[in-house]
């Protein structure tokens, strides 16, 4: 397996650049990021890739890894719809939404679909509170892909219409 | 109270295209800066924040000058950290001033690294925002491109650098030092104070750590100076806000007013009241952090600054205002907070993991309708046990709305709780 | 001088220097304030927030500066709305803190109630229960029922193997994080971490493999739960059981103090057997740490093949004989031998043993020889460190020079110290062929050839004096010789440590003139926190050079040359299988022993031995500190300490010799020399108090660790601190000629090793790599061989087989030989290597 600093030479070099040199530790979290949006998600060869370019422990990564909601320790969909149920984008509506999603999709919430593409999520405030209903899309397992995309203003049908358009990438 | 004419910090509402650095110059943009480095010692522009009163836009509103003279100089290099962790439950502010009116921040962090003569600054933005920080990243590119950032500013010793780093999904990455240890790369927990961040920040350093609305507030600040500032808003809540409305309003969205709006005037006037035949029943000020206020007509009329909003039981904090409706029950509500919190919690302090989890278990049931009248009881006391123990303001906050519904909205409760058995 | 702060604790006053913490304050005092997460070795969190008390501050009139008085003239002391953690809080004059007050007394038991909401109140079968501070403080402090809903409990998983030697329950752990903070701070090995976050938060481990540290079983002592237990203990006993019997660590030269837990139990047969190793806290040693070779590998003493009765060879057997029988039979041979006796014993023993075997052999004019591959004991006491000496004095002005060791596999807990004091600011010189994990903390790093350790010390002098003795090998004076040899010129403290990282017997004594004749040279020697210190390979080596033993220059010759060897702890057939026809030649031998050793199987008398653990007895560390260890358990019947057998030997031989105690050894040991004069047991008992306060009734704040209350010991005066300047000898070390084509092997030493003490622990055994040999990237490539390959080292006629590993940061031409572990190299030598078996993919 080529590493991460060979893969993606400028990226790796751009995040390491951030940084005092004797602080490589801050580069973990766009390390983390990278590798997953390389691999869908952070695997324990990952952990000690990511490890030992920022001079810590693999416990020490995985504790990153743990602490932060958008790592992922374990592979879903290629695209995680994250859809806002918190306080006020559930005034209006997203709990509904979410569900009926779920159920157009023929998942559970937290599910991911046979074909291994979308997994549908309910996470907590996404700061999009007048668009509400809204979901982000994680885009996992390729780097060409946007990290993240909001969706503000939705209904079930532009949901479903999206998902159609991901699932043809 | 002045009503504003033209945007102080929305400007972009008027002026089109205000994203681009260009047009952004045309406006005026970053003379300010460059008057800062070319002809003012770092102090004096630190005086003229004084003097403007602005306070810090995040939520604790602290004076931002007097945050900025507690930089400790006998310890270098220092830093600045913008915080745009954005996110607390309501708050949908900053991410509008980044992706619409970029250059005024960022010569708002120049500004504030100039006077506290820091040459790095880093963004700190909640990892959702990453179109916001790959934005961010091609504005900083521009600015270096033209001379604003790098080597030698201007033609002086000066020299910055701006860097965005996005967190990965953890609203405690708000509060400034568990901020400043993600930022290092640890868990976002936060750190024992005192030492405070001016004296100890970023890698041990003297810190500013400033809120991106905080720093949006600055170029104008100086470019017309503290006075014109003070004609906004009230003696000690000076300048203008953006209010972020949301809930059951007809339109929600920001809101740039003068401190000391009333919540009426934001609401009716300005978000268009509520949908047709329903009634306003509870207002949370500062999101999900908030107690919520009785929506009696005199708290409606109650001015929107730091001072007043205490007076009818709540705090302003970041001004994330959540209509309510009669349609809601609050228990509902408060086990869409308590979720919240119970999932934010970083875990460190024992009231906070041990509380949060405990009271969502409890607000779950009740709004469940499979809790008894003493499972609020418990509630209620298991808020009080958590108050004045946490190690932050996470765990402080997670029981107002606990605590503020509960008294103030008893026949909510019992409308869902069954009979002792 | 610290400014002293004087503040009010529960209507008591106290005065304590300025930094000092309010709940360490309170602890002078005596008063108790209850904690989970604070522990005094650590940096405080404020996390667990069952330490909040009142604050009460004087209130200063702004204009004046002055205090406010109240109505009757005392301060006016205002209080803060707010409870206060005391574990984060520095001490302020004038201060009250106010500890059992109801609004303090309500905060402590809402504390416990959220801590007990998911913990599993399984105390009756728990570890920890009869010494845990959770349950302690929920008895305290805590309420009697549980208002949390049973369903709503979180229900994880409670026997989480976090490595090999430690269990996590995750039911039981309250998230303190004293475990991980431990791991992080105190020994700079974060392989516990925290993973998730609020209620989920957890202790997980994802390094390979696992909670793989040294130090790991400390963090079983401070867990206030029982979150953490250690494989060996767990499920073994319940701490109300057993008894607490005080010894000293038999591993290594650091002497760490400690407590065996022992008890009588059915399953032993009703024996009273060791359960489990604790530190027992000595400040200036080991404080209240131990490592898991020290706490694990006390199992040798237990085993069932221990020799229980004296056997003399009749023909090709060893019989069974009484002791009258063995030792009339062994006086016998004594008088026959006369002065061709060599006595050959090593720093296992305890002086006493020592002391009575050279008593025996100089009665008779025989020859002494200490079993060891390191040399340089007579110059420690010469210039050994000062009395008074502590690491824990060491900071900003003192040097700490560590040479040709790998501190942290020799001697684990002085690698802590180093480590402490370089983060006090101490400077830390380390000057090694290699990197090792001392490097972390070292503010000047030297790399010098294998076989220019001396030369690298002397090229310092050179480097400062203008004596410029001659210089043996070719080192340079670089700029880093240069710089360190005139920071070790400016300090104000020296202490140097020399080990045995690719060292025999001669190059180690060259190295430890080279050291000694630096501190002389820059006059670092004869007081408190300079001097030099030996890592020795055994736990009382420097004992053994005290009591005067020597190593032989020439051990097979020497061997050959005896017509009678009388062999004390020591099997050097089992660690050099070349001696074979040496001993099987020597006219009569005897061997004192815990078990039928190689060397014992050849013997003509075997003599069966009491291991430290079942007799009394003292050893002399590092730092020269004389102490005293205690029987803990029951001696096996037939078996004797080593100083009774070699007394009733010498009595029976007619020399005057103490049999009967130890203690009435080392009152001779006292009389006869100066060093030791003035040392006896009571005086090895005697302690002071130390601080932090540790191992009484409140487990809660140091751990269960264990206080002192058997002997702090005695450090020595070296010569040097007595008015005795030893001259300075310039030392001389031959070159090993290398010859093309092979290898030069350097030994150096590996904490888990093939000796008898690990090999027999449950579960230090496991942790015995398979024998083999490293090399650099471009040797293995030069042999054709990878990492893993099996590969045939041909030493002189030897020849053996071990597995080949590769490491970057080992020199060309250069293969390192681990001690103990399948290769018999106790000094560089020429080795030849070829690839005997490929490594299967």
């Amino acid at each position: 397996m080529t590493s991460l600093a060979e893969q993606y030479a400028d990226e790796v070099q751009a995040i390491l650049a951030k940084y005092p040199p004797e602080q490589k530790r801050s580069a973990v979290m766009p390390l983390l990021a990278l590798v997953q949006r390389r691999d869908g998600f952070v695997s324990k060869a990952a952990l000690q890739e990511v490890a030992q370019m920022c001079g810590i422990t693999s416990t020490e990564t995985a504790s990153i890894v743990g602490f932060y909601t958008l790592y992922h320790d374990e592979k879903k969909g290629t695209y995680r719809i994250q859809v806002c149920t918190d306080l006020c984008c559930a005034l209006r509506g997203a709990d509904e939404f979410l569900h009926k999603l779920c159920e157009a999709l023929g998942i559970p919430v937290g599910g991911t679909t046979p074909d291994g593409k979308i997994t549908v999520e309910a996470v907590m405030c996404l700061a999009a509170c007048d668009k509400a209903p809204m979901f982000q899309v994680q885009a996992l397992g390729s780097v060409h892909h946007d990290g993240l995309e909001y969706h503000e203003n939705q209904t079930v049908e532009s949901a479903l219409r999206l998902i159609e358009e991901l699932r043809q990438k | 109270m002045t009503e504003i004419k033209q945007y102080v910090l929305l400007r972009h509402r008027d002026v089109p295209g205000l994203d681009q650095l260009d047009v952004y110059r045309q406006e005026g943009g970053f003379a300010a800066f460059q008057q800062a480095v070319t002809a003012m010692q770092p102090g004096q522009v630190t005086d003229v924040v004084k003097a403007s009163g602005l306070r810090g836009r995040g939520g604790a509103g602290f004076p931002t000058g007097m945050k900025w003279s507690f930089i400790d100089n006998n310890n270098w290099p220092h830093y600045v950290v913008a915080n745009a962790d954005e996110s607390e439950p309501g708050t949908f502010k900053d991410r509008e001033i980044m992706e619409k009116n970029p250059f005024q921040f960022l010569e708002g962090l120049a500004l504030c690294c100039y006077a506290v003569q820091a040459n790095a600054a880093y963004i700190y933005l909640r990892g959702e925002f990453w179109q916001q920080a790959h934005f961010l990243d091609a504005k900083i590119a521009e600015m270096e491109a033209a001379g604003l950032l790098g080597e030698h500013l201007f033609g002086t010793e000066y020299s910055l650098r701006i860097y965005t780093h996005l967190g990965a999904g953890a609203y405690i990455c708000g509060e400034e030092t568990a901020l400043l240890e993600s930022l290092e790369g640890k868990l976002g927990q936060p750190r024992l104070r005192p030492p405070f961040p001016p004296s100890f920040g970023l890698y041990g350093k003297p810190t500013i750590v400033n809120n991106v609305e905080t720093l949006a507030n600055l170029p104008l600040i100086l470019e017309k100076g503290a006075a014109w500032y003070r004609t906004y808003g009230t003696d000690k809540s000076p300048g203008v806000k953006i209010f972020s409305l949301s809930g059951k309003v007809n339109k929600p969205g920001n809101y740039e007013l003068p401190l000391g709006t009333t919540f009426r005037q934001l609401i009716f006037q300005h978000g268009g009241g509520l949908p047709e035949g329903r009634q306003i029943k509870a207002i949370m000020p500062a999101g999900a952090s908030s107690s919520l206020i009785v929506a009696t007509e005199q708290a409606l009329d109650t001015p929107m600054d730091y001072e007043s909003v205490p007076s009818v039981g709540a705090q302003l904090g970041s001004a994330s205002v959540i209509v309510i409706d009669d349609s809601v029950n609050v228990a509902w509500l408060i086990n869409k907070t308590m979720h919240f919190f119970k999932h934010e919690s970083c875990g460190k302090c024992t009231p906070c993991r041990d509380g949060t989890y405990w009271m969502m278990h409890l607000a779950e049931r009740i709004a469940g309708g499979e809790a008894s009248w003493a499972d609020v009881e418990l509630l209620r006391e298991v808020a009080g046990q958590v108050k004045g123990k946490c190690f932050c303001a996470l765990g402080e906050f997670s029981i107002e709305a606990v605590l503020s519904s509960i008294e103030r909205f008893p026949a909510d409760f019992e409308q869902i709780t069954h009979k002792e058995a | 001088m610290t400014k002293q702060i004087t503040l009010t604790i529960d209507e008591k006053q106290v005065t304590v220097p300025q930094g000092t913490l309010v709940v360490d304050a309170a602890k002078k005092i005596g008063i108790d304030i209850p904690v989970f997460c604070y522990h005094p070795k650590m940096e405080p969190v404020g996390m667990c927030r069952m330490c909040l008390v009142e604050v009460g501050r004087p209130v200063i009139d702004r204009t004046t500066g002055q205090a406010v008085l109240e109505a009757d003239g005392t301060p006016k002391v205002q209080f803060g709305p707010k409870l206060e953690t005391a574990c984060t809080l520095p001490v302020s004059e004038g201060m009250v803190v106010v500890g059992m007050s109801d609004k303090v007394k309500a905060a402590r038991k809402d504390v416990v109630e959220f801590l007990l909401t998911s913990h599993p109140l399984d105390c009756p079968v728990c570890d920890k229960g009869g010494e845990c501070p959770l349950q302690n403080l929920t008895m305290a402090h805590g309420v009697g029922e549980s208002r949390f809903n049973y369903d709503e409990k979180m229900h994880l998983a409670k026997h989480v193997p976090l490595g090999e030697l430690i269990f996590l329950d995750r039911e039981r752990c309250i998230q303190c994080g004293r475990c991980v903070r431990f791991q992080a701070e105190v020994v700079d090995d974060p392989v516990i971490g925290f993973y998730q976050r609020g209620r989920a938060i957890q202790i997980a481990t994802f390094s390979e493999p696992g909670f793989d540290s040294y130090f790991s079983g400390n963090t079983t002592d401070i867990c206030p739960v029982g979150a953490l237990t250690t494989a060996d203990f767990r499920f073994g006993a319940r701490p109300w059981e057993m008894r607490a019997t005080a010894s000293i660590c038999a591993q290594c030269p650091v002497g760490c103090n400690i407590t065996f837990n022992i008890r009588r139990e059915a399953k032993s047969d009703g024996e009273i057997v060791i359960k489990r190793t604790m530190p027992r806290q000595n400040e200036q040693v080991n404080e209240t740490w131990i490592c898991d070779k020290g706490r694990f590998a006390y199992h040798f003493t237990e085993g069932k093949e221990r020799l229980t009765a004296p056997l003399i060879r009749r023909g090709d057997d060893l019989t069974p004989v009484s002791w009258d029988e063995a030792i009339e039979f062994v006086a016998q041979a004594l008088r026959d031998a006369g002065s061709d006796l060599l006595t050959l014993a090593s720093g296992r023993l305890s002086n006493e043993d020592l002391f009575n075997l050279r008593s025996l052999s100089d009665a008779f004019n025989g020859k002494t020889a200490l079993y060891t591959h390191m040399a340089g004991g007579d110059l420690t006491a010469q210039v050994g460190v000062g009395q008074g000496t502590n690491f824990a004095d060491l900071g900003a002005g003192s040097v700490i020079l560590v040479v040709a060791s790998d501190l942290e596999e020799e001697a684990p807990i002085w690698w802590l110290r180093v480590k402490q004091a370089a983060e006090r600011g101490a400077t830390l010189i380390v000057a090694n062929p290699r990197p090792t994990k001392t490097d972390r903390y070292a503010s000047q790093k030297i790399r010098y050839a294998y076989g220019n350790e001396a030369a690298t010390v002397l090229a310092m002098i050179n480097a400062l004096s203008a004596k410029r003795p001659e210089l043996p090998g070719k080192v340079q004076a670089t700029a880093e010789i240069k710089n360190a040899a005139e920071t070790i010129k400016n300090a104000e403290n020296v202490i140097a440590l020399f080990g045995s990282e690719g060292l025999g017997l001669e190059g180690s004594a060259a190295l430890a003139q080279a050291c000694a004749n630096l501190l002389l040279v820059t006059n670092h020697t004869g007081r408190a926190n300079n001097g030099l210190i030996g890592v020795w390979p055994r736990a009382n080596e420097q004992g053994a050079w005290d009591m005067g033993l020597r190593p032989a220059a020439d051990l097979k010759a020497a061997l050959a040359a005896a017509k009678m060897v009388y062999v004390a702890a020591a099997d050097p057939l089992g660690d050099d299988p070349a001696l074979a026809a040496t001993l099987g030649e020597v006219p009569f031998m005897v061997v004192q022993e815990l078990y039928l050793t190689e060397t014992a199987k050849l013997a003509d008398v075997v003599l069966p031995a009491l291991p430290f653990t079942e007799r009394e007895g003292s050893f002399t560390s590092g730092e020269r500190r004389v102490q005293r260890f205690y029987p803990a358990v029951l001696p096996r019947p037939q078996a004797r300490p080593d100083y009774a057998i070699t007394g009733e030997i010498a009595r029976k031989a007619g020399v005057d010799a103490e049999t009967d105690s130890a203690a009435r050894v080392m009152g001779r040991i006292a009389a006869s020399l100066p060093d030791y004069a003035g040392i006896h047991y009571r005086r090895l008992a005697q302690v002071q108090e130390q601080w932090p306060i540790v191992g009484r009734g409140d487990l809660y704040y140091g751990g269960t660790g264990y206080e002192n209350k058997q002997g702090l010991g005695v450090q020595l005066a070296p010569a040097a601190q007595q008015g005795q300047a030893p001259a300075l000898t310039w030392p001389q070390v031959a070159e090993i000629a290398v010859p093309e084509g092979s290898l030069l092997a350097v030994p150096v030493t590996v904490l888990y090793d093939q000796g008898i003490t690990v090999s027999t622990s449950p579960l230090l055994q496991t942790r015995i790599p398979q024998p083999y040999l490293t090399v650099c990237p471009a040797e293995a490539q030069r042999l054709n061989a990878e990492a893993g390959d099996l590969v045939q080292v041909s030493l002189g006629e030897q020849a053996v087989k071990v597995t080949l590993r590769v490491d970057e940061n080992i020199p060309a031409g250069v293969a390192l030989a681990p001690r103990s572990l399948g290769l018999p190299i106790f000094a560089p030598a020429a080795i030849q290597v070829r690839v005997a078996q490929k490594a299967t993919v």
